[in-house]
């Protein structure tokens, strides 16, 4: 079975995000990337897969700040088998739409079974990555999957739904599916293999001559501000419960 | 090297067995016994020992005989059930230390080889053991964590690198970036992970900033291009993860121009004198004790203010055992005027463990399982058995690990300061 993890690397949360001086997207000089906390979930999810039915996985995202060599060697000591990045002559950001073009063009000339991406990214959140792959690759998608277990030509994915409610689908290869967590934590790859795999692994590189531009235009891009504050309430245990009285009266509460 | 286990047997052919055996008219006849026969051990599998035996580093575990000295003076001993003969016994019996809970719980403090006729050295045996355990992905869930949080941001606390010199924003004296500096200093002050994001490490970078700059010290911190030094990660088996800190740190040091580096923490100055050589860093490392010792005619005018407690020190295991540094902390402490230096029974050589070694530091939980009381708990009621009054130390670990620790025992009286802070409240008042 061929299994392809389709990745993004996105911009960092562990710092506070910058944005650039005209106010229209982050400062992307100013941020780290890092790989999508969900995909990271796909990448798991991909592994459980293979060492459950065998196969192999291939995982492959757009080199975008050309750092993604790091993440692509840490899926490699995490079991995966094959990585290929995405080259051409663009910058960050490339919205997901365009990338999405980019990844099912090259994971279509890969002839997968079954392809995994997180269920949505830091960077857009409106978790389109999964459809639009499914679509332009002509697949079935089931998103918000928390397990994945494929034998022949099908697949059972566990869908979470609202209130805890899990349902399973039997679902035809080859299909797309959003993770949104693997069956298990993701596990830790020791830097020690990483490093490893950075001496000795093969990266493949896919060209594309896309610049990566276009999508919608951001006309403004700021900071949450921040609204009202906490109220704190002094004095004896009378008074505060007076106040707190006569403040539920004045907002008609009793 | 004693002979491989194999060759150890006793070979019965070769031993002659009479008919009848007489001495001095007394019947001594027997007949084979165990005595002769394979002592019992051999009715164990010998594998486990032997894939210890087999790794560069673990050799020395064959060695053990038994005697049992560093079950004497293995702090985990003293709260739990567990030391390094301990290990050797169950390895023999067929436990496989791999994937033993055992494996986790040596915080590296050295007690035990200091004693150990046959120099069985855990210092190797358990980064050795630890390091496989680490590539087939078992490692305790908070060590883990650790281990992804330095990999990441550069640090244990999972704080962001770029604010590595955050804290400086609270020093009331000038600290130097180096980035920023742009000339060179005599004095490059290595900080380290928790005096840069642990609260109450930082009121240890403070005051040790107060001190430099009191004493006139040309100095400069690299910031957010220092990482983790890594020597407790190597110690705890992520072997990938401590080189390449190295290299960064490395790096990043090669970059300005300096004279002495001085380090805030023993684990630090391990690293930089013991280990970090054997990437090609071969420059001068002073701890900091050692480093204020050294200006002590200068230091001393300006501790103007008495400090009336009763002090004891508690001996970080990588600035005494492992690197024979026991004096320059006591005479820093002697300076104070006020202070009444108290020792421990268990001090100097034998000098108790906080617990924080070896990667301990991030298995406060899965260590609690297998000891009655938490070794800084430990430490701290010895503490104040000596009606200890301060508990100081010299250790960015040490402070909120005795912290923790006197308040979980009800000690809340005893005080924990870095020899640091309290130089700069004898300085300040």
């Amino acid at each position: 079975m061929k299994i392809v993890v389709a990745i993004k690397h996105v911009p960092s949360l562990a710092d506070e995000v910058e944005l650039n001086d005209e106010g229209t997207n982050l400062d992307f000089d100013a941020i780290d990337f890092a790989l999508s906390e969900w995909d990271e979930q796909a990448i798991e999810q991909a592994v459980l897969v293979k060492e459950a039915s065998g196969g192999s996985v291939t995982v492959v995202g757009v080199d975008i700040i050309e750092e993604l060599e790091k993440v692509l060697h840490t899926a490699l000591a995490k079991g995966a088998d094959e990585v290929a990045k995405i080259v051409g002559d663009f910058e960050p950001p490339i919205e997901s739409r365009t990338q999405a073009k980019m990844l099912a063009e090259a994971i279509g000339a890969m002839s997968p079974d079954l392809v995994l991406t997180g269920v949505q990214a830091v960077d857009d959140l409106d978790g389109q990555m999964g459809p639009m792959l499914a679509a332009m690759l002509d697949m079935p998608y089931v998103g918000v999957v928390v397990n994945v277990k494929a034998a022949g030509g099908t697949a059972t994915i566990t869908k979470e739904y609202p209130g805890g409610v899990t349902a399973d689908f039997e679902v035809q290869l080859p299909l797309v599916v959003g993770v949104q967590a693997a069956s298990q934590p993701p596990r830790y790859a020791p830097v020690s293999k990483i490093r490893q795999m950075a001496k000795t692994a093969v990266i493949a590189e896919i060209e594309t001559d896309d610049d990566g531009a276009g999508g919608p235009t951001i006309r403004k891009m700021a900071q949450p501000v921040a609204a009202g504050h906490a109220e704190m309430i002094d004095g004896d245990s009378g008074e505060v419960a007076e106040k707190i009285l006569a403040i539920l009266r004045d907002k008609g509460l009793v | 090297m004693p002979r491989p286990l194999a060759e150890q047997k006793v070979i019965q052919e070769e031993v002659k067995e009479l008919e009848s055996f007489v001495v001095e008219g007394m019947d001594l006849s027997g007949h084979w016994n165990r005595m002769f026969g394979q002592r019992v051990i051999w009715d164990y599998s010998h594998d486990n020992m032997e894939k210890v035996t087999d790794l560069p580093g673990g050799e020395s575990l064959g060695w053990c005989y038994g005697c049992a000295k560093c079950t004497a003076v293995c702090p985990i001993d003293i709260v739990g059930d567990y030391s390094p003969r301990k290990i050797h016994r169950k390895t023999q019996l067929g436990i496989d230390l791999f994937k033993s809970d055992d494996l986790w719980l040596c915080t590296t403090c050295m007690n035990c080889l200091r004693v150990c006729p046959k120099e069985v050295n855990m210092i190797k045996i358990m980064p050795a053991v630890r390091e496989q355990a680490v590539l087939e992905g078992d490692v305790p869930a908070e060590l883990q964590k650790a281990f992804e949080d330095t990999a990441k941001n550069g640090n244990p606390l999972g704080q962001p690198q770029r604010k590595r010199a955050a804290w400086v924003s609270q020093s009331d004296v000038p600290v130097p970036i180096m980035r920023q500096h742009k000339q060179p200093v005599d004095v490059l002050w290595y900080v380290g992970s928790y005096p840069s994001y642990h609260p109450r490490g930082i009121d240890a970078a403070l005051a040790a900033a107060r001190i430099f700059h009191a004493l006139g010290i040309d100095f400069g911190i690299l910031g957010p291009e220092e990482k983790d030094d890594g020597d407790s990660f190597r110690l705890a088996g992520e072997t990938g993860l401590f080189e390449m800190l190295a290299e960064d740190n490395i790096k990043a040091l090669e970059k300005y121009e300096w004279n002495r580096l001085v380090v805030t923490g023993p684990h630090e100055y391990n690293a930089f004198k013991n280990e970090y050589p054997k990437f090609g860093f071969d420059r001068p490392v002073q701890h900091y004790t050692q480093f204020l010792v050294e200006h002590l005619d200068q230091l001393k005018p300006l501790l103007k203010h008495e400090v009336n407690r009763t002090v004891t020190f508690h001996d970080p295991c990588y600035l005494g055992r492992h690197n024979g540094e026991y004096d320059a902390p006591r005479e820093l402490l002697r300076a104070i005027p006020g202070v009444k230096l108290v020792e421990m029974g268990r001090c100097k050589e034998n000098g108790y463990c906080c617990g924080g070694g070896g990667g301990g530091m991030w298995l406060d939980s899965f260590t609690q399982n297998h000891t009655r009381m938490r070794l800084s708990e430990r430490r701290v009621r010895e503490a104040v058995e000596y009606n200890a009054e301060v508990l100081a130390v010299a250790c960015p670990f040490e402070v909120s690990r005795f912290e923790d620790g006197a308040k979980s025992t009800g000690n809340d009286h005893l005080q924990v300061l870095d020899i640091l802070e309290m130089l700069d409240q004898s300085m300040r008042g």
